[in-house]
């Protein structure tokens, strides 16, 4: 293979009883790039995210990670890869603190006498400060509880703790859609940060307000199956939209808008 | 990048003082304490055998409050925890009353026997996905009925303190193991001489009235400081933290959310099980009926230590605490004109104080909420 992709996916299927929920997909991500997946409602975009964090098998079709064949039966599997998945609950606990969030599953520990370990606090409190700083969150203490955060802090936090615990490729379900337009800026620089580190990003949405200015590609889903992947260089943002929205129909359907009268 | 936001508050030492867990339950106590320093000042409720007395009864009190604020702040609920008082002094009593055996056994076996029940407990509820209240509420009936239908079948009593002329305070007496653990008292020595200093109360043998520290007390302490110091301090408490808080999310990453869960339900079953050797110990006696109401009391003193009901939150000082409220009320109330009856009322309001309090405080101080 000549280009070097970081995971792919060839000709997946993924069926649930009767429903075709993915029909012969391909997606491939390269090293270091941001790959936008986009798709309206429906589409088949949660399918294709679990498919790749290992919680759903592909029926047909191949899924390589590094070029080789894989076959996940777990999102722990996939994890154990660097593959690591932000989903919208962001798997935060309102009530911890920045640092017990952090570190929640991964707990660093120190010696205190002969056998008995207890939880590094100090470290913990001092890497999380830090690894959000470097994501560009300035957190003022990190026992501050998370349920004061911001949603974009908490976006951040989700995806800096990803990062920190080795994700080399990390996939974000929908990281702004819950967004105010600030905070869903913040989240764009930070994938930019994010790339700009060597990590592969897989970013789904379905704003292409959103995905347009960090996309370096973009693969885009429609009722299951792909409508092939585009480089930002081959392809305007309006065009995007329209294959997005089903163009002609999307047309119709703002004429019909503008045309009501009541 | 901006270095501040405007619109951080500093919230300072008071508030974030204000924000800890216990804080409802040390104001509490506070005001409890000086409410009886101006009632019962004088009347020996503060004298060293009063201190032991109600202290006492917050420790019994306290050892299942540690188990039932771990296992709230995990997430779940155990309405089985009295009626597993009963049980399990009733299984140390006829083993050794009835069967011959050493009492240090008989109190080995209640140990495993209670820890197996809390597994399934556990397991019931996560396996099931069933509420802890439902799964747990079977076992309040179960383990109440099992205490009275298993010693009618075996003994044809109730309440055991002898059979065939042994009685159980003599075998207890004798047991070295088992006494050494559950019976009696430390800082004898301590005592006396306080005694003799004339700083207690003495006997007319010139030993103090108040005998010692009972062990049920350090126990107590002890169970507190350990359930403290893991769930601030370790990565078990981490996830005890996490399970509660948010199921799920703990799930996700990677906390092991089951065994969690499972292993606090035999904590609780555990203190319950040790509860009862201590009962057994000082009462010298075992009976189904014992234990009664005890869940709800363990409860409502994790509740009012700032333990929220929805889980994920919570403090086992402070769950102690809320027991020496309760052992303070209890007791308190008898050095008073005031009249017993006025104790539960006390308790249901303390309880409903608590919970609008800990709501407020998690909304307004911890969540920033309004």
């Amino acid at each position: 293979m000549s280009i070097d992709y970081i995971v792919q996916l060839e000709d997946v299927s993924k069926f649930f009883g009767s429903v075709i929920a993915l029909s012969g997909v391909t997606l491939r991500v390269k090293r270091g790039e941001v790959h936008c997946l986009l798709g309206d409602n429906g589409a088949g975009k949660s399918t294709l995210i679990k498919t790749l964090a290992g919680v759903h098998q592909p029926d047909k079709g191949e899924y390589l990670v590094d070029g080789r064949k894989v076959h996940f039966t777990s999102p722990r599997e996939a994890l154990d890869l660097g593959i690591a998945t932000v989903y919208q609950d962001l798997a935060l606990v309102p009530l911890m603190s920045v640092a017990r969030n952090f570190f929640m599953g991964r707990e660093p520990r120190r010696k205190l006498l002969g056998p008995f370990k207890v939880m590094d606090h100090v470290l913990a409190a001092r890497t999380s400060v830090e690894k959000l700083g470097e994501m560009g969150i300035e957190v003022r203490d990190a026992s501050q509880v998370v349920g004061t955060m911001s949603g974009g802090e908490r976006q951040c936090l989700a995806i800096a703790r990803a990062i920190h615990f080795g994700a080399r490729v990390l996939i974000l379900d929908e990281p702004t859609a819950a967004l105010g337009v600030k905070q869903s800026v913040n989240v764009l620089k930070l994938i930019k940060r994010a790339r700009a580190k060597g990590i592969s990003v897989i970013f789904i949405t379905h704003n292409v307000n959103h995905a347009y200015p960090v996309g370096d590609n973009f693969t885009l889903l429609n009722r299951g199956k792909s409508l092939g992947t585009f480089a930002k260089t081959s392809v305007a943002r309006d065009e995007v939209l329209d294959m997005m929205a089903g163009g002609a129909e999307m047309k119709e359907l703002m004429a019909d808008l503008e045309g009501v009268t009541i | 990048m901006p270095s501040t936001d405007e619109r951080v508050r500093d919230i300072g030492t008071l508030r974030r003082f204000l924000s800890r867990p216990e804080f409802g339950s040390i104001s509490g106590a506070l005001m409890v304490l000086l409410i009886f320093l101006f009632t019962a000042g004088d009347s020996g409720m503060f004298s060293a055998e009063g201190v032991v007395n109600w202290a006492t009864v917050a420790a019994f009190l306290g050892i299942i409050a540690v188990g039932a604020a771990l296992l709230m702040i995990g997430g779940e609920f155990d309405l089985s925890i009295g009626s597993m008082i009963g049980f399990a002094g009733m299984m140390l009593a006829i083993p050794a009353l009835y069967w011959g055996w050493p009492v240090w056994v008989a109190c080995a076996f209640t140990f495993v026997l209670c820890a197996t029940l809390g597994t399934m407990n556990g397991y019931l509820v996560i396996r099931t996905g069933l509420p802890s209240f439902i799964v747990t509420l079977a076992f309040y009936f179960i383990l109440r009925g099992l205490s009275l239908a298993l010693s009618t079948m075996l003994t044809g009593k109730t309440i055991l303190s002898s059979n065939e002329g042994v009685a159980l305070r003599d075998l207890v007496a004798n047991d070295y193991i088992f006494s050494t653990l559950f019976s009696g008292y430390l800082f004898t020595g301590l005592f006396d001489a306080m005694a003799r200093w004339g700083w207690i109360a003495a006997r007319d043998g010139g030993t103090a009235l108040a005998i010692g520290v009972p062990k049920v007390i350090v126990w107590w302490l002890l169970l507190t400081a350990v359930g403290g110091f893991v769930l601030a301090r370790t990565r078990r408490g981490n996830w005890i933290l996490a399970a509660g808080g948010d199921a799920n999310a703990a799930k996700n990453t990677g906390v092991p959310v089951a065994r969690v869960k499972i292993s606090l339900f035999v904590v609780t079953a555990l203190c319950a099980a040790l509860f009862a050797a201590l009962q057994v110990a000082d009462a010298g006696s075992a009976a189904a009926d014992r234990g009664l109401q005890k869940e709800f009391e363990a409860i409502i003193a994790a509740v009012i230590g700032g333990c929220l009901l929805s889980g994920g939150y919570g403090s086992v000082v402070g769950a102690s605490i809320g027991a020496l409220i309760f052992g303070m009320v209890q007791i308190g109330i008898g050095y008073t004109r005031i009249d017993n009856n006025w104790y539960r009322v006390f308790l249901g309001g303390m309880l409903l104080a608590a919970v609008l309090f800990n709501t407020y405080i998690r909304n307004r101080v911890a969540l920033g909420r309004r």
